[in-house]
Order: structure tokens, then C-alpha cells, then sequence
């Protein structure tokens, strides 16, 4: 009789537990899924495998690209929100782990619909999961169609700002300079530097000239530290990379002869000896390092694109006049060069989540047509990230305002220059990326020839693209 | 009372075995899985047998990594585990402020991997700097480095076992020893050291696992630079992963022959300190 109240009891003990322990599992469980979700409650998801349901009028969830704006894509969310009455969140990847963020975040069940890829060689990775947006409005409305990433008939990646990127220079310092009686260079306008051989002639007597003008160096600090070589490891290994596929008449290749493997050591030995930092100490200094640099007048020229104004801008002690920011294209020394524009492309196109469910697919498709579309939506775009886009929906007034947006449009609507595209979309992974950051790191140190950086180059180039095949 | 824990054996172990399984054991069971596939995420995965594996040993980043590791792992062990005894049985002695000393150095245990990383690169190139160099410069710095960050990490929780260790060993024993005439010096060796061997143990496996398996302060120190010199192998693990596009099945492989490589060796360290320990 004893025996068996206390098995009774013992046995409500363990299902107690078992409800507890449940309990505390399902909790977990939900709590995970509203993760990020901020205070909107999104009920009903489920589904697997990645394929996910939700409600019958769809949602966006957007994972940004950018974290320099992501206060602002929040604030755009909720307005969409209360002005559609959909709902939206924003999640932000933190720097330089995008491709980290969305492989988790696209496994989940209350994935993201709408995402961004960085071109070709990103669209490879993803393509399991990008719809096709060739039926689109948004896809009707771009200036040149050819900017998109497309495989077969099919458009994948719809661009969604044009970017540019050159040298940028302080207008008030080399104002200073050409009015040195001393200067040696004999050139008197910045108007009159079309060709690296000007470049380097001015640059190198301000050199010389730095205790008069009040600089430590021409250019800021070559950025080597961790994480922050993507200057010269992508942006200025394009240059060569875009004459090699223009004399060939190529946009992709799977080895490189580097013909003007020259011309790269030319503008980088540039930086390096006319610099604020002595070369040897460049593997701590970061991108924020030289945009301070420049900021503070410390510098005149840094290297960097039309995104960087607002880096310059939020330096405090800032005293360089917006009015005075100007940009250069970088000039290498390759014949014909007076005309050569900035470097003017894209690296992020939208994608739309083809294993979202229907509903969802037409709330992100609908989302881009409102953002690029109606008054608010390009309100945002022009004047709060200041982009400058690929679409025709833009009126000629709604333009961007920031002085280095400015400029890639006066460059490219000069006729005259021809904008260097971006061929390192096609660079063909992140590793190739990081060992040619590393060999140009060991260059700068004295360590590596330039005929080994240019070996790592050429040989990790080719060892890269037979991996990924 | 034997029957009263196996009574409620279920209520207690259950929920946490249940967490166990959900939160260790599945995912580990999937990443053994995926290490024999193609994919982008883990949900959507497509079988290609051993090539991961094959691509993963001819892969010679791996290889250095592995080397990197195993000489950073020799070389911290030794002088983490040295340092540690010397400073515990320093601090057993009753010296004036021996609870101060004890926390501070217990101190630096307490700051996570990836501040200490950032703290370090600073202080280390801040000294280089006065010979015109900083810590990528050469592979020697960063290996170097590492080992200097590690020693100051782990040596405070480290010492605090040691201290637990010399502490329980029965002042009987040591007085006997006395007694016989037995040296400072052959009491160290044939009372003190016999007597804290689980300690020992216990040290040993901590240092020996954590500087095989080292990320965080790898990854904010050098981040493998310069070249991937100084990567260690789970950052090397980290790097394929997401260095290549269609890589991520190869990263799965070089893991799981990590695990395979720690948990040899951690088991081997166990067994043959294991049969060192004496019973008081």
C-alpha cells in the first residue's frame, strides 16, 4: 500500500520534471526564433529544410550588408511597416562576416528573404538560393542591364548602388602647394595631373616639401593590419586586373599573365615611400587610421571610395572642408591614361531567397519596388545612404549631396573618361584575397621582392580558380 | 540511499541529457556527416564521399597549420605548467599578502580570449615599434607572442589547482620526511610531487587541450599573419571554411580530424599521468 503511493508519487515527480524540462527546451526554441526580430511578433513559421512559410501577406527580413547604416535601414523598416502596414526587420552582419552571418541565418527556419551576394563569383555560392528577377519591375528599370548578375536567362543579382573609388585629396593642402614659391614640379592645377607620371612628380616634391605645408606624409597610412587591407589587395589589384581583361577583351579568366604587374608597383611604391607612416610599421594601422589621417590633415591624399566621406566626416577635430574633398582617379602609368576615369562599379547586388515561400518573395520584391519608387523610399536612398543608383526611377535633382558622390558623378559623366570597372568581382575567393594582402604586407617589410608578390599573384590566382571549379 | 539514486536517476540526468543530445552530440553527429558533403548550408547537403578528406591533406596550409600547433603546444604546456608550480608553491608558503598575489595573478583567467588578443597586439607592437618592426613581420614574433599571451592567461588558474593540490598534502607526511632528514629539495621531489599528481593531471590536460585547440587569441593577436605563418589549426579550420567558395565540406573534414587528433592525444596524456597518481 506504501509502496505503491510513493510510486504514484514518484512517478508525478518524473513527469514534472519531464513537463519542466519541455517547457524549458519549447522556451529556448521560441525565444531563438524571435531573435533579431525586434519587437515584431511573427507567429507562424514553420516549415524545413530552409524552406520557410509565413504569414499569407509575407514579410521582409532583410540581412544588411553595410553596418556603417544600419541605424538607418532600421528606421526605413519601421516606416515601411506603418506606411504598408508589412512587416519588415533588419538584421546587421557585423564587418567582414557577411557570408558567416547569412550561411547561419539561412539554414534557419525564419530566414531571411531578402539578402545581398557581391557579384559572379558570390552568386556561384548562393545560387541555390536566388530567384529569378528578370520579370521584375526593379530589373525594367536599370540604366544598363549588363550590370546585373545573370546565368543563362535568368537574373540573380540586381545592383543596387554604383560606387566609385580613386584617390582622394585634400583641394586646400595642394592649393597650398602650388602656390609654394619653391615647387619644383611646375605644375599648378590639380587639372593639370592626367598621368601617374604628374602624379608622382607632384607628389614626391610635396615629399619634399612636407615641414612647409604642414603634412606628415602625401599619402595616409597604407593599412595592413588585419582585416584592413582590402584597399590594395582588391581595390588597387583591380587596376592591373582591368587593363589585362581590357587588352584581352575578357571579363573572367582562369590565369593571369599580369602585364602590368609594372604599373601596380609604380602607384603602390608611391604610397608607400611618400607616406605618413614609415613602411616597416604599416601592419597596425587600419582603414580608420588613414582616414583620421586625412581628416586631421595630416595626410593630403588617401586612397579610398565615395563611402569614406562619412568616415572623414564623423572624425572628430575634422578639418578638411567638405567643399575641398576631391577625388583623383589612380593613375598607374599605363599609356592612354589621361583618360582614364575613377574605378566605378558595384559589389552589391539584392537577391531574393527563392526558398522563401511565395508570399515572402513578392513582400521583397515589393519592398525594392517601393524603396526605389515612391517619394519616401528614394528619399531614404538619395539622401540618407547617399546612393548613387543604377535605376531610371531617379530624377536628375534626386541625387546624392555628399561631396565624394559628387564627384564619381562628374567623373562619370565626362564623356571624355572612360571609368575603370570593377574586375575584382571575378577574383576568385577570399583566400586568394588574404594571401595577396599578405604578400604585399611582407613587400612593405622588405621581406618579399616584388617579383614574389607578383608570383603570389599570379600563382594563387590560378591555384584559387582551380579550386573552386 | 544506492536506491534512492537510481530511483531518481531520470529526474536529475534527463533534462540534461536531453540538452546534451540536443546541443552536442546531434551536432556533432551532423558535422561528421557534412564532412562527407558539398554545401553552402548545413541544411542543404550532397554527398561526395571522402574528397573532403583528400582535398583537406593535400591541402599544405593544414599541414603548417598542424605543425604551428604542435610546436606552440609543446612549448606553452612546458612553461605554463612550470611557471604555475614555481608560483603555487611560492604562494603556499605564507607570505605576506599571499591572497593578494593569489588573485592577481588569477586575474588575467577572468578576461575573454579575443580582448586579451587585442591588449597584447598592442603592448607587443608598442615594444617592436622601438626597433622599427611590429608582430607581423616575422613568424617568430607571433609565434613568441602567442606564447607569452597564453603564459600570462593560464598561469593564474593553473597555480590556483597546483595551490588546491599542495594544500591537501598531509603536513604528516611532510613532517615524517623532515624527520628522516629528507631535504627541501627530496621532500619536492618524493612527497609534494607524488602527492598533487591529480593536480598535475588536471593542469595538464587543461593547458595541453586549450593550446591545441587555441582560436580567439590567434585570431586577434596575428590573425595567421604574415602569410598564414602563425595560423593554428582551428583558425586554419575557420579560414577554409569561409575563405572558399565551396570549401565549407573541407573545413567540416579538417575538424573532424582535429577532434580526432585532441582527443588522441588528451586521452594518451591522461592515461599515462593517470598511472602516475598514488593514493595517500
Amino acid at each position: 500500500m506504501k509502496q505503491e503511493k510513493q510510486q504514484r508519487k514518484r512517478r508525478g515527480i518524473v513527469w514534472l520534471c519531464l513537463c519542466l524540462a519541455i517547457m524549458l527546451l519549447a522556451g529556448c526554441g521560441k525565444k531563438e526564433e524571435g531573435s533579431g526580430t525586434g519587437e515584431s511578433g511573427n507567429g507562424g513559421t514553420n516549415g524545413s529544410n530552409g524552406e520557410n512559410t509565413s504569414t499569407a501577406s509575407g514579410r521582409v527580413f532583410y540581412l544588411n550588408f553595410k553596418p556603417e547604416s544600419s541605424e538607418l535601414w532600421e528606421e526605413l523598416a519601421k516606416q515601411y511597416t506603418e506606411e504598408t502596414g508589412v512587416e519588415m526587420k533588419v538584421q546587421t552582419a557585423a564587418s567582414g562576416t557577411y557570408e558567416q552571418t547569412l550561411k547561419s541565418e539561412i539554414a534557419k527556419k525564419d530566414a531571411p528573404n531578402l539578402f545581398q551576394i557581391n557579384g559572379p563569383v558570390g552568386y556561384q555560392n548562393w545560387k541555390n538560393y536566388c530567384l529569378d528577377l528578370s520579370d521584375t519591375k526593379l530589373y525594367g528599370w536599370m540604366l544598363d542591364n549588363t550590370l546585373a548578375v545573370t546565368d543563362g536567362d535568368g537574373v540573380y543579382g540586381i545592383p543596387y548602388v554604383v560606387e566609385g573609388y580613386g584617390i582622394i585629396y585634400n583641394k586646400e593642402i595642394l592649393e597650398r602647394y602650388f602656390d609654394l614659391d619653391d615647387q619644383q614640379s611646375g605644375i599648378s592645377t590639380v587639372e593639370e595631373i592626367q598621368s601617374f607620371e604628374t602624379l608622382k612628380a607632384v607628389v614626391e616634391d610635396m615629399t619634399a616639401h612636407k615641414e612647409a605645408l604642414g603634412i606628415d606624409g602625401v599619402f595616409a597610412s597604407t593599412s595592413f593590419a588585419q582585416g584592413e587591407d582590402w584597399r590594395w589587395q582588391t581595390h588597387l589589384a583591380n587596376l592591373p586586373v582591368y587593363y589585362e581583361f581590357r587588352d584581352k577583351g575578357i571579363g573572367d579568366a582562369d590565369t593571369l599573365d599580369l602585364t602590368y604587374a609594372e604599373n601596380f608597383k609604380n602607384i603602390f611604391d608611391l604610397y608607400l615611400h611618400n607616406s605618413v607612416t614609415e613602411p616597416a610599421m604599416l601592419g597596425n594601422k587600419s582603414v580608420n587610421d588613414s582616414m583620421a589621417e586625412f581628416a586631421l590633415g595630416r595626410a593630403a591624399m588617401v586612397q579610398n571610395g565615395n563611402w569614406g566621406w562619412e568616415q572623414i566626416a564623423k572624425v572628430s577635430g575634422n578639418v578638411v572642408a567638405e567643399t575641398d574633398v576631391k577625388f583623383l582617379p589612380i593613375y598607374t602609368g599605363v599609356e592612354g591614361e589621361e583618360k582614364q576615369g575613377l574605378c566605378v562599379g558595384t559589389e552589391n547586388f539584392f537577391a531574393v531567397n527563392s526558398r522563401a515561400s511565395e508570399a515572402d518573395q513578392k513582400a521583397a520584391i515589393d519592398f525594392l519596388e517601393w524603396l526605389f519608387q515612391s517619394e519616401k523610399g528614394k528619399q531614404y536612398v538619395t539622401e540618407k545612404f547617399g546612393f548613387i543608383t543604377p535605376f531610371n526611377t531617379f530624377e536628375e535633382s534626386e541625387k546624392p549631396q555628399d561631396p565624394l558622390a559628387q564627384e564619381v558623378i562628374r567623373y562619370m559623366e565626362n564623356p571624355n573618361l572612360t571609368a575603370v570597372s570593377w574586375n575584382f568581382t571575378a577574383f576568385p575567393s577570399q583566400t586568394f584575397k588574404d594571401k595577396l594582402g599578405a604578400a604585399l604586407l611582407e613587400y612593405t617589410q622588405g621581406r618579399k621582392s616584388w617579383e614574389e608578390v607578383i608570383d603570389v599573384f599570379r600563382n594563387e590566382w590560378a591555384e584559387e580558380k582551380r579550386q573552386i571549379q | 540511499m544506492p536506491g534512492t539514486i537510481k530511483k531518481y536517476f531520470p529526474v536529475f540526468v534527463l533534462p540534461t541529457l536531453l540538452a546534451f543530445f540536443l546541443a552536442f552530440f546531434l551536432p556533432f553527429l551532423m558535422g561528421i556527416w557534412l564532412s562527407f558533403c558539398n554545401f553552402t548550408t548545413v541544411v542543404d547537403a550532397e554527398w561526395v564521399g571522402i574528397r573532403n578528406y583528400v582535398r583537406a591533406f593535400s591541402n599544405e596550409d593544414f599541414l603548417r597549420a598542424l605543425w604551428f600547433t604542435i610546436r606552440f603546444t609543446v612549448v606553452s604546456v612546458v612553461s605554463i605548467n612550470l611557471a604555475a608550480f614555481l608560483l603555487a608553491l611560492l604562494l603556499t608558503r605564507g607570505i605576506k599578502g599571499t591572497n593578494l598575489f593569489r588573485t592577481v595573478f588569477f586575474m588575467p583567467n577572468l578576461i575573454g580570449g579575443i580582448v586579451l588578443g587585442y591588449i597584447w597586439m598592442l603592448i607587443l607592437n608598442g615594444i617592436l615599434a622601438k626597433f622599427g618592426v611590429s608582430l607581423t613581420y616575422d613568424p617568430r614574433y607571433g609565434f613568441w607572442g602567442l606564447v607569452i599571451l597564453m603564459n600570462w592567461q593560464m598561469i593564474g588558474y593553473m597555480m590556483i589547482i597546483y595551490i588546491a593540490g599542495i594544500q591537501n598534502v598531509p603536513t604528516e607526511l611532510q613532517e615524517a620526511a623532515k624527520m628522516d632528514g629528507a631535504t627541501g629539495m627530496q621532500r619536492l621531489r618524493y612527497v609534494t610531487v607524488p602527492m598533487v599528481m591529480p593536480s598535475i593531471t588536471i593542469c595538464l590536460f587543461l593547458t595541453l587541450t586549450n593550446s591545441f585547440k587555441l582560436f580567439d587569441q590567434n585570431l586577434a593577436l596575428t590573425n595567421g599573419a604574415p602569410s598564414g605563418q602563425t595560423t593554428m589549426l582551428a583558425l586554419d579550420i575557420y579560414n577554409t571554411f569561409y575563405g572558399r567558395i565551396g570549401w565549407e565540406g573541407v573545413g567540416q573534414a579538417k575538424a573532424v580530424i582535429f577532434f580526432i587528433i585532441v582527443a588522441i592525444i588528451s586521452f594518451t596524456q591522461l592515461v599515462l599521468t593517470r598511472r602516475r597518481e598514488v593514493e595517500s
